[in-house]
């Protein structure tokens, strides 16, 4: 045993931030505000997630973290050995393993499962306050529906890039009524917010918990001539050889060449195991 | 014929102070009304509150909607209200900067009127964004610019053709040529008096400009200290002043 209440936050903390989490499930994509406190952590790393993972663990969970899909990233890291050392906790990489997933900016390839948990980590909750910096004001907006200036944004992408240029932290309509920032994920991942998972947003500097229930209908915004399209790099992975995964592009010398890799790990991990090779495959496991 | 505008017995107070008291009239389909007076005789105070910017403390607007017919739109719900104001009303700022985004396009500053009401096909957006810059004198190789680029006067007629561009039929405007020299204050007024005839609009315009509403109001109304102390047909109101504060107004223009 160690000198931590579990999972860091003491009970009422906890209970406080579960009321939260419940009143965002109530109303789906609603910003639900919150006392967020202090975490042993600076603002902007996972502040918000951390407390919504600590208010939802219990002993029997296995936990996993990945920031931009991977497991062994800094910030991936250092919060799953925070909730191993204060929760005591199982933690893995693998996404099928996890019962309760918290993430930076991407939802793992694999289809998450209803009795699984995913905990995003939100810098900047409110979709609207880059168009309008009023909170007043955009409490407003989202009370009363009115969000014709989220298209504004997405006619200005058209009309100077010549197509709908956001490409991450893409506005959604949840449930047909409040419009969502589904956190910096790519907007390739879009498609996989109707899950069967739950779906759970913390941001913790803004003092705001949202939420999605499983299976709830997810609409990204567009125009009718100029439709939502989730796009990645046009290449494989060169590790697995994946075509359908999100991946990255990594500079590999001066002289310019480059290699894409999945940005999840766990999925190309596992499908490396299973035996599929990418162009680099080979090499980089010799 | 129903009146598009009734006012009736509306009161602002700021505290002790009055704001405007006592202020009732009518206002018919493509009738154009204009409030003259001088600073702090509350005819912005006036305009704010039949626009729904600030809520009397006393008193009716009964604008004529077009599916219930006339109501009360001090007592209608704020979602009613804001509906309002970006389809059937039209409310043009002083300072252009008031009313425009000027961090977005003038292609997305018209747009923005559609897209709030539902519209959602770019390119009819556009297409829409481009006629009304035409009709505003605006070249239309401007659309994608953004108003931080334009003149005074554009940015006046930028801000004109955002408001218009749902067909309102009452537009509010307060000041519309102030700020601006006087050969572009002639072609905006001139544009004004073009739109508001083909379109059949109806107006209520505060100024102190009275050259302003001698050009473009049918009627016109005096204001001193909150009250209404003269109104009359725009022509008799400044050939035939009857109150004293009217006669000194008509009497303080320069003549050139």
């Amino acid at each position: 045993m160690n000198e931590y209440n579990f999972a860091y936050l003491d009970e009422q903390t906890k209970r406080m931030i579960r009321r939260a989490i419940l009143k965002g499930l109530a109303v789906p994509g609603y910003q639900v505000p919150f006392a967020s406190r202090e975490m042993p952590m600076p603002y902007g790393w996972g502040t918000g997630g951390v407390q919504v993972s600590a208010a939802i663990l219990t002993p029997e969970d296995r936990f996993k973290v990945i920031d931009q899909g991977a497991d062994d990233t800094t910030n991936a890291v250092s919060i799953r050995k925070f909730f191993e050392k204060t929760a005591g906790i199982a933690t893995t990489e693998k996404t099928a393993r996890a019962s309760v997933i918290q993430t930076r900016h991407r939802i793992p390839e694999a289809r998450l499962r209803e009795d699984q948990i995913i905990v995003y980590q939100v810098p900047i909750p409110e979709p609207l306050r880059f168009l309008e910096p009023r909170e007043t004001e955009t409490r407003k907006m989202h009370s009363l529906e009115e969000y014709g200036m989220m298209h504004v944004k997405l006619y200005e992408d058209i009309s100077q890039h010549g197509a709908i240029s956001t490409a991450y932290a893409y506005p959604v309509k949840v449930s047909g009524r409040y419009v969502m920032d589904p956190s910096p994920i790519p907007k390739f991942d879009n498609p996989k917010l109707e899950m069967d998972a739950i779906q759970l947003f913390g941001a913790g500097r803004e003092q705001r918990i949202y939420a999605v229930p499983p299976h709830t209908r997810i609409v990204s915004l567009d125009f009718e001539d100029y439709t939502f399209e989730a796009t990645k790099a046009e290449h494989s992975c060169d590790l697995c050889g994946a075509g359908d995964s999100y991946l990255d592009e990594v500079i590999m010398d001066d002289a310019g060449n480059r290699m894409f890799v999945c940005s999840d790990t766990d999925y190309c991990r596992s499908r490396r195991s299973a035996g599929h090779v990418g162009r680099l495959g080979e090499e980089s496991a010799a | 014929m129903t009146p598009l505008l009734q006012v009736e017995g509306i009161e602002k107070r700021y505290g002790a102070r009055i704001g405007c008291a006592a202020v009732s009239f009518d206002l018919y389909p493509g009738e154009v009304m204009g409030i003259v007076g001088e600073s702090g005789s509350g005819k912005s105070t006036l305009l704010n509150c039949l626009a729904g910017h600030l809520a009397p403390d006393a008193g009716k607007v009964v604008f004529d909607t077009r599916a219930e017919g006339p109501v009360d739109t001090v007592t209608m719900s704020e979602p009613e209200r804001r509906m309002l104001s970006r389809t059937d009303w039209a409310f043009v700022h002083q300072h252009a900067r008031d009313g425009l985004r000027m961090s977005v396009s003038a292609g997305a500053n018209i747009g923005e009127r559609l897209m709030a009401v539902g519209d959602r096909h770019y390119g009819s957006i556009r297409s829409r964004a481009i006629d009304w810059l035409d009709r505003v004198e605006i070249d239309e190789s401007r659309v994608d610019d953004r108003p931080t680029s334009f003149s005074g006067g554009m940015q006046q007629r930028l801000q004109i053709a955002r408001n218009l561009v749902t067909g309102p039929r009452l537009v509010f405007m307060d000041e519309p040529t102030g700020g601006l020299d006087v050969s572009v204050q002639a072609r905006l007024l001139d544009l004004l008096r073009g739109l508001v005839r083909e379109m059949g609009l109806s107006a209520i315009i505060v100024t102190h400009d009275l050259a302003v509403v001698r050009l473009l109001a049918d009627r016109l109304m005096v204001m001193k200290d909150g009250r209404v102390v003269e109104a009359g047909l725009t022509d008799q109101v400044l050939d035939d002043p009857q109150h004293a504060y009217t006669q000194l107004l008509v009497s303080s223009v320069l003549q050139v």
